[in-house]
């Protein structure tokens, strides 16, 4: 249509950055930002992170399909899903300062929803590992009060919604071998050298 | 979850429709309250999302927001959002209408004079590209009508124009 001016069709990258910063400022003040996320760069790639009302919900590997991160979040959490990075801005400083060996521990509350039962019990139970060290699935399982869900407690970490803030990582093979990590045994690797190196 | 049917994530509803619904916003208002109108249109539909039916058609659930909302400010502000029809042209800085700089001033002001049902149609069908059922159904009325008001809505701009670039030197 030669009738609209191009200028009346154009919205520049700055004024949908305006909108949509007006938008999420709406939606957290309305208390309609049921599922709020931003990325972040790490020296282990760009992280997602997601967090509810309650706190930090979904810290999703690079490997990972952000689109398919997202609609998970839709589907188990809400489909008010925004782009809001103000209600993260605690949790990257966090894991920020994590990778820049300035924190050793996790203060940014956590909400564990998308991890039930027995998992959400083991994951409660990571934080107690401290920095630097490591356990074995056996001890962790003994610790939770299932002595021989070793497995279980594997799988537990496996699906650790909510890895690097949650030290899944901090859970190794009885034979001190890394085992399975859902950013990748290299990075377990890495971020086992960070923290042994103080 | 109404039915517990999969939806996708808001933000991408964001991003596939914010251009259009900024547009759409700009044709019902005008430059002032355009903004305003797009950000109260997405934070309704935010507020609704959980509840539309999968399957819907998004855009024009979107523009019937963006409608709701355009009748409201024009409430609220009464005449003064709305350029006086005989406002004297304003040449466009570029020189060439239409061409590029301000659609507030060549554009606007005979959008602002158009009936009502003929912005609404022309914006719906025009700019975010409904159907004219989907249109009816926003506006009310007939397909025919909203096709009709469409019509005599882009021959008024056509004439417009065509006033203001005889006028310019």
């Amino acid at each position: 249509m030669t009738i609209w001016p191009e200028a009346m069709q154009e919205v520049g990258a700055a004024e949908r950055e305006r909108l949509h910063a007006k938008l999420e400022e709406a939606a957290g003040r309305a208390g309609l930002l049921d599922v709020a996320y931003r990325t972040l760069d790490t020296p282990i790639g760009r992280l997602l992170l997601a967090a509810t009302e309650q706190g930090l919900v979904r810290v999703a590997f690079a490997h990972e399909d952000s689109d398919r991160v997202l609609e998970e979040l839709s589907r188990a959490i809400s489909p008010r899903v925004l782009r809001a990075p103000g209600r993260l801005d605690e949790a990257a400083r966090e894991i920020e300062e994590y990778f820049a060996r300035r924190r050793r521990e996790f203060e940014v509350p956590v909400d564990l929803r998308l991890s039930k039962g027995f998992r959400r019990q083991v994951l409660a139970r990571l934080p107690t590992i401290s920095y630097g060290k490591t356990a074995s699935y056996g001890a962790l399982a003994a610790a939770v009060g299932h002595p021989g869900a070793a497995r279980a407690v594997g799988t537990a970490c496996a699906t650790n919604p909510v890895p690097i803030v949650v030290p899944c990582h901090r859970v190794v093979r009885s034979d001190g071998s890394p085992g399975q990590y859902g950013g990748g045994t290299e990075t377990k690797v890495a971020l086992l050298e960070m923290e042994a190196a103080g | 979850m109404a039915g517990g049917q999969e939806r996708e994530p808001f933000e991408r509803v964001v991003e596939r429709h914010g251009n259009t619904v900024l547009r759409v916003c700009r044709a019902l208002i005008g430059p002032d309250g355009a903004e305003d109108a797009w950000s109260e249109t997405f934070l309704a539909a935010l507020r609704a999302y959980p509840r539309l039916r999968p399957g819907s058609n998004v855009e024009a659930w979107l523009v019937t927001i963006a409608h709701r909302k355009a009748i409201d400010h024009a409430r609220a502000s009464g005449s003064r959002a709305l350029p006086r029809a005989d406002l004297p042209e304003v040449p466009s800085p570029t020189g060439v209408p239409g061409e590029s700089g301000s659609w507030e001033s060549d554009l606007w002001p005979a959008l602002a004079a158009l009936p009502a049902k003929q912005r609404q149609a022309v914006a719906y069908h025009h700019l975010a590209g409904l159907p004219y059922a989907e249109v009816a159904a926003v506006v009310g009325g007939s397909a025919q009508a909203a096709r009709r008001a469409a019509a005599d809505g882009i021959a008024a701009l056509r004439k417009a124009r065509q006033r203001s670039e005889r006028r310019r030197p």
